[in-house]
């Protein structure tokens, strides 16, 4: 199964932000849309980081001012992108191997979407339920 | 207003009566929270979508599944309307007139194309219009395909590719054991195919076929399978995953493959080449507008930084020949008149099978998706259970919020009686299952699991409606 399959069900918005935007409207970029996680954009082109939820904690337990400081001060970078033709499989391996949630998914020097763990551990299950279901039925009427 | 409890069942429409649609029908229908009828618009005058003319004709087993499909037709609250085309003869306003939701399981009814010189050649054709020919596709079954060309190149390595390779392997025998109508078993027993060509991109360990479909290769009468040994061994790349993966079958496979690669041919009549790490180039001109010989060039894994292994050219190239081509790199849905499309995925834009606006991504009232043409071509016919499951959960939910379209006349009759006023001569599942008895007993009658009907006149015909549509 390819990355695009995931995307092709997840609604055609992402969402961006500039390196210079105060992490405060992060903040409510992250909360009005109920998701964990923002790709860093700079005027209009390729991820140059992502900021989650994750990132924003870390900080804040260290510096109280966070909310002020600017969006790259705070963002994970460089950041690991994918393709939509991207194996699900190959992708969730790097994902758990380097410990990262959120990836971008880029193609034609465009950022095309972005899906998370959660969104290809899903996947990956209705593939083996799908499995599972098609042995089910050849099992039953046979 | 939307629909409420108390005033009489959820009318849904379901468009499309593939898989994705029978699974979703068992869906509304098997729970009790909220009562509910269906009624099935389906192109074709049969149902059951690619299990009918996509899955190979000699793949009865998998198409057992119609069995559970036929149950839920059975059901109290279902109705099949057959020849019933959205956006010709019913449109989106009719069904908000009639129905609190529709539901679009339509498929992904395009092919893509390879994008190289030559493909559009005489003799280079989509592999899926093969496959509804050799099927029996209304749609398909009047193609024509040049058997008597002995070189045959398949591009791709997933499952349609593979059935098509081994469907023009097939002896006379083997032919006469599947369910195919008689013109394709006539003109596949006349092939004069010696040679094919399986091309895949990437490596044995990317292959997207399964490992039963790999073993059927190796069991054909009258033909070996030729794999290099250069190609069947692993890179780098290929077993550094294979081993990250701890992933049994995917070993298995590979071991396989390399089996295939160790065994001398047996010297059969037909050779079924399976080809790794390599990419069309250019389709040939065999001087005459047809495709003569097909360009290959060699490809190298590449891993990029989220760990996929991609394809890239080392620039090497060679030719095969190649007097017939079939491609099957991908499919797209088409956009419906009326339903939001995204362009980039080739779907019906949804989220989690609830349509949305593809530019404001609002969720649009009342049209849910499920099947391909709400995740693209991907998966087994078993995928699409748990695909609308999600989509029924969602549209039960919106139900019970009243999140529906506000029908004029929700009635079962209304539907009826609009078709009949537009001249629609459609089919019921009652009429399916005559097509149905009349194809198994023709099959009885010739030794053969079933003959399908040819084309649409001689299903009308079995119906006692001569012309049927076409002469009204």
């Amino acid at each position: 199964m390819k990355v695009s399959a995931v995307l092709a069900s997840k609604g055609n918005r992402t969402f961006t932000i500039e390196p210079g935007a105060l992490v405060e409207a992060a903040v409510a970029t992250l909360a009005a849309n109920n998701i964990g996680a923002v790709i860093v954009v700079a005027g209009g082109g390729l991820p140059t980081g992502m900021l989650s939820e994750r990132d924003i904690i870390r900080k804040l337990a260290s510096d109280p001012s966070t909310l002020e400081r600017t969006v790259d001060e705070v963002m994970t970078f460089p950041v690991i992108c994918g393709s939509p033709d991207d194996d699900v499989e190959s992708v969730l391996r790097t994902m758990t191997a380097e410990r990262f949630r959120h990836l971008p998914v880029v193609e034609g020097g465009e950022i095309v979407g972005m899906v998370t763990i959660g969104d290809l551990v899903k996947a990956q299950l209705a593939e083996l339920r799908g499995v599972a279901a098609n042995l089910e039925t050849r099992l039953l009427e046979s | 207003m939307g629909w409420k409890a108390g005033d009489g069942p959820l009318r849904v429409a379901i468009v499309g009566a593939g898989p994705a649609g029978f699974y979703a029908a068992e869906a509304l229908l098997k729970q009790a929270d909220v009562p509910v009828s269906v009624d099935m618009f389906e192109r074709l005058l049969t149902p059951y979508g690619l299990v009918r003319h996509g899955v190979a004709p000699d793949h009865l087993k998998i198409k057992t599944v119609t069995r559970a499909f036929a149950q839920t037709a059975a059901a109290p609250g279902f109705r099949f309307f057959g020849n019933v085309e959205f956006g010709r003869d019913l449109l989106l306003a009719d069904l908000q007139k009639h129905y609190h939701q529709v539901l679009f399981t339509v498929g992904a009814q395009t092919d893509r194309h390879m994008g190289i010189p030559g493909e559009g050649l005489a003799r280079s054709h989509p592999a899926t219009a093969f496959v509804g020919w050799y099927n029996g596709h209304p749609d398909y079954c009047d193609l024509e395909f040049d058997l008597q060309q002995e070189t045959v190149a398949v591009v791709g390595v997933g499952n349609v590719a593979i059935d098509v390779a081994r469907i023009l392997c097939l002896s006379h025998e083997e032919l006469l054991e599947t369910d195919m109508p008689e013109y394709a078993i006539d003109a596949l027993s006349r092939s004069r195919v010696r040679d094919v060509y399986l091309l895949g991109r990437r490596g044995p360990a990317q292959a997207a076929f399964t490992n039963p479909e790999l073993k059927e290769l190796g069991e054909l009468a009258t033909a070996d399978v030729i794999i290099s040994k250069d190609e069947a061994a692993l890179d780098e790349l290929s077993r550094e995953e294979l081993e990250a993966a701890n992933d049994r079958m995917l070993a298995r496979k590979v071991e396989m493959i390399a089996e295939f690669a160790a065994h001398a041919p047996a010297g059969r009549e037909k050779r079924l080449h399976l080809r790794f790490l390599v990419s069309p180039l250019a389709l040939v001109d065999d001087g005459a507008g047809g495709v003569g010989a097909m360009t290959l060039g060699r490809n190298v894994l590449h891993r990029s930084a989220s760990g996929a292994l991609s394809a890239e050219s080392t620039g090497e190239t060679e030719t095969i020949p190649a007097g017939l081509v079939f491609r099957s790199v991908g499919y797209r849905g088409m956009p419906l008149p009326g339903v939001p499309f995204n362009n980039r995925w080739g779907v019906i834009s949804n989220r989690r099978g609830r349509a949305i606006d593809t530019e404001t991504d609002e969720t649009v009232t009342g049209e849910y998706v499920a099947g391909w043409i709400k995740r693209g071509p991907s998966g087994v016919i078993g995928t699409n259970k748990p695909d609308a499951v999600e989509t029924v959960a969602a549209m039960l939910e919106d139900a019970a919020a009243g999140a529906t379209w506000g029908p004029s006349a929700p009635v079962e009759t209304a539907v009826v009686a609009l078709l009949r006023s537009r001249g629609v001569e459609f089919t019921s599942f009652d009429d399916w299952c005559a097509i149905d008895n009349a194809e198994l007993a023709a099959g009885q009658a010739a030794s053969r699991p079933r003959v399908k009907f040819g084309n649409k006149d001689e299903m009308w015909r079995c119906l006692g409606r001569e012309g049927g549509r076409a002469a009204g």
